[in-house]
C-alpha cells in the first residue's frame, strides 16, 4: 500500500468523523430554520453545553457506580446529555424566541447571540474558564481495516450518527409530530388552520435538535478528550456553513452537508495544512453563498437572515 | 338556534373599515352563499371566523356556545369544528395526498409521540384508521388511486379538491369554502357542485363564498349579500336575484 493511499484513507477516515459531529449539529440549525425561520445561533452553545453534560455524566457514573462496564456508562452518558440538552433547548425557546415569534426576523437572531452569550458565560462559571479533560472511558483500541486503522470512538461516532440520522428520517417522514413539522415549514398558516398548534411543534423541533446537538457534543467530547466554553462556537459556526452548503431547511442537506464539510476538511488538513482547516470551511461558506445560496438539497428562496 | 352566529363584527386596516359591522347565521345542515362584488370584505370576513385576523369588534359564536370564539387561535377553532378552503390554494405542495389529509387528521386522533416511538398497538389502530378514513375522502374526491402522489404533481382542479378533503378530515361540523370553483371549467364546477351537495348530505353545514352565479344560485338555501364590509341583502336565491339593492351593488348606480 503507498504512502500516498494511506494518507488520503487516514485523512478521510478523520473527515467523516468530525463531518458527522457537524451533521448532528447542522440537523438543528436547518430543522429550526425550517419551521420559524431563524438561525438559531446559540446552537452551537446547546452543543457545547451537550458535551459538558456528557462530561458530568461520567463524573456522577464513577462516584456512584464505580467500576461499571464502559457501555454502560456510554449510554448514560449520552441519555443524561440529550435529556439536559432538550430540557434547555425547550427553555430557550420558550423564554428567548417564543416572545419575540412576531418581532422582525432579525430581532430574534441578534436575540440568539445574546443567548449564545449568556450560556457561554454561565458554563464558564459553572465548570471553570479552564479546558477539561474527559477521561477516557472508551478503549483506546484501534481495528486495523486494510491500511487504515479505526478507533473504537470513531466507530462509535458513526454508527451513532448513522443510526440516528435514519431515526430522523423515520420520523419526519411518519410520525404525527414529523409530518405536523413537515407541515409547519411549508406553511405555518395553513398548518394551524388544520388544527396544528404552532407551539408544540416549534418546542418539539428545539428539544429534537437539541438532543441531536448534545448527542454530537458527547461524542465530539469523548473523540477529542477535553472540552472547553467556547469550542460551540466554531463547531456550531461550521456546521452552520454545512446546514447552509446543504440548503437550509433541508434534512438530507444537512446530513449531506456535514459530512462533505468534514471531508473537506480532513482531507485540506491532511494536504495542504492543518492550521488552515477552518480556513477551508469558511471558504466554502464564503464560496456557497457566493455561487449557490440555495445550497446542493435547498429549494430556491431568496430571503433575507 | 344556528351553527354560527356572527354578530357584528368590524375589521379596519388603518382608516379602510374591511367590515363593517357584518352579521351572519348558518344553521345545521344549511349551505350558505355569501356572495358581493370584489373588495366586499368576503375573504376578510373568512379570516376574522377562522381566527387569522383578529376583529376590533364584535362575537362569533359556535354551536350555541356561551363564550366568543373571537380571540382564538386558528387552531383552537378548528378544534371546535369550523374548517376552511383558500381562495388560492394552501396545500402542503411537498407532502402526498394521504400525508396532507392526515395532517388534517391528526387534529381528532390521539395517540401519543410516545406510542409512535414504541409503535404501540394504539398507534398502529389508529395510523390504520387515518389510512382508511384518507383513503375514503380522496375516493370521495375522485383521487383514490394517487394517494401517495406527491400533491404538487396534481392538476389545479385536483389541488382544490384535495384541499377540501383535507378541511373535511378535520371532522368539522361548518366548512367554509373560499372560491371553490375558480378557475374550473364547467364540467368541474359541476362536479364541484355535486361535491357540496354530499358534504351537506353528511351533516356538515357550507358557508361558500363564490362569484359564479350558476354555481351559487342553485346550490344555497340562503345567500347573503355583502357589500362594503356590511350585509346588505340575505334571503333565499330567487329572492336575492331580484333584490334591487344586489343589482345596484353588483352594477353600479344606474
Amino acid at each position: 500500500m503507498s504512502a500516498a493511499l494511506n494518507l488520503f484513507l487516514n485523512q478521510l477516515l478523520n473527515g467523516l468523523t468530525i463531518g458527522m459531529v457537524y451533521a448532528l449539529i447542522a440537523l438543528g440549525y436547518t430543522m429550526v430554520y425550517g419551521v420559524i425561520g431563524l438561525i438559531n445561533f446559540a446552537h452551537g452553545e446547546v452543543f457545547m453545553v451537550g458535551a459538558y453534560l456528557a462530561l458530568t455524566a461520567i463524573w456522577l457514573a464513577a462516584s456512584f457506580f464505580p467500576g461499571i462496564p464502559f457501555g454502560l456508562t456510554l449510554l448514560f452518558l449520552i441519555l443524561f446529555s440529550m435529556a439536559g440538552a432538550s430540557i434547555l433547548g425547550a427553555l430557550i425557546e420558550k423564554i428567548a424566541y417564543r416572545p419575540l415569534r412576531r418581532s422582525p426576523k432579525l430581532t430574534a437572531l441578534i436575540t440568539s447571540i445574546g443567548v449564545s452569550f449568556f450560556l457561554q458565560n454561565a458554563v464558564m462559571l459553572i465548570y471553570g474558564s479552564k479546558e477539561q479533560s474527559i477521561p477516557d472511558i472508551v478503549p483506546m483500541t484501534r481495528l486495523k481495516i486494510g491500511a487504515i486503522s479505526v478507533s473504537l470512538i470513531q466507530i462509535l461516532i458513526f454508527s451513532v450518527s448513522i443510526g440516528l440520522m435514519f431515526f430522523l428520517t423515520w420520523f419526519v417522514k411518519n410520525t404525527k409530530t414529523g409530518k405536523a413539522m413537515r407541515a409547519v415549514s411549508e406553511n405555518p398558516e395553513a398548518a394551524q388552520l388544520v388544527g396544528i398548534s404552532p407551539n408544540r411543534i416549534i418546542a418539539a423541533t428545539f428539544i429534537l435538535g437539541s438532543a441531536l446537538a448534545a448527542v454530537g457534543g458527547s461524542l465530539f467530547a469523548l473523540n477529542y478528550g477535553s472540552i472547553n466554553f467556547h469550542d460551540g462556537y466554531l463547531a456550531g459556526l461550521k456546521a452552520f456553513t454545512a446546514a447552509v452548503f446543504g440548503g437550509i431547511g433541508s434534512i438530507p442537506g444537512a446530513m449531506v452537508g456535514g459530512i462533505l464539510l468534514g471531508v473537506f476538511e480532513g482531507l485540506g488538513a491532511g494536504y495542504i495544512s492543518s492550521e488552515w482547516k477552518d480556513v477551508f470551511a469558511f471558504l466554502l461558506l464564503g464560496a456557497v453563498l457566493l455561487f449557490k445560496p440555495s445550497g446542493i438539497m435547498g429549494n430556491n428562496v431568496s430571503e433575507k437572515v | 338556534m344556528p351553527l354560527l352566529e356572527v354578530r357584528s363584527i368590524s375589521k379596519r386596516f388603518g382608516g379602510v373599515r374591511a367590515l363593517d359591522g357584518m352579521s351572519l347565521s348558518v344553521d345545521e345542515g344549511e349551505i350558505v352563499g355569501l356572495i358581493g362584488p370584489n373588495g366586499a370584505g368576503k375573504t376578510s370576513f373568512f379570516n376574522v371566523i377562522t381566527g387569522i385576523l383578529p376583529a376590533d369588534e364584535g362575537e362569533i359564536f359556535f354551536q350555541g356556545g356561551q363564550q366568543s370564539l373571537r380571540g382564538l387561535s386558528s387552531d383552537k377553532i378548528l378544534k371546535k369544528g369550523l374548517a376552511r378552503t383558500f381562495q388560492n390554494l394552501r396545500i402542503f405542495k411537498n407532502m402526498t395526498l394521504l400525508e396532507n389529509i392526515a395532517v388534517g387528521m391528526y387534529s381528532r386522533t390521539q395517540s401519543s409521540l410516545w406510542s409512535a416511538f414504541f409503535r404501540t398497538r394504539r398507534f398502529h389502530v389508529e395510523e390504520k384508521k387515518v389510512f382508511k378514513r384518507g383513503m375514503g375522502l380522496l375516493d370521495l374526491m375522485g383521487l383514490a388511486n394517487q394517494g401517495n402522489e406527491i400533491a404538487a404533481n396534481l392538476s389545479y382542479g385536483n389541488q382544490k379538491r384535495l384541499e377540501i378533503a383535507r378541511a373535511l378530515a378535520t371532522e368539522p361540523k361548518l366548512l367554509l369554502l373560499d372560491e371553490p370553483v375558480a378557475g374550473m371549467n364547467p364540467s368541474e364546477k359541476e362536479e364541484i357542485s355535486n361535491l357540496i351537495r354530499k358534504i351537506q348530505k353528511r351533516g356538515i353545514a357550507v358557508l361558500l363564498i363564490e362569484h359564479d352565479m350558476k354555481v351559487v344560485m342553485p346550490l344555497s338555501n340562503r345567500v347573503v349579500v355583502m357589500d362594503d364590509g356590511k350585509k346588505i341583502a340575505e334571503g333565499p336565491p330567487e329572492e336575492i336575484r331580484k333584490n334591487p339593492r344586489v343589482i345596484q351593488a353588483y352594477l353600479g348606480e344606474a
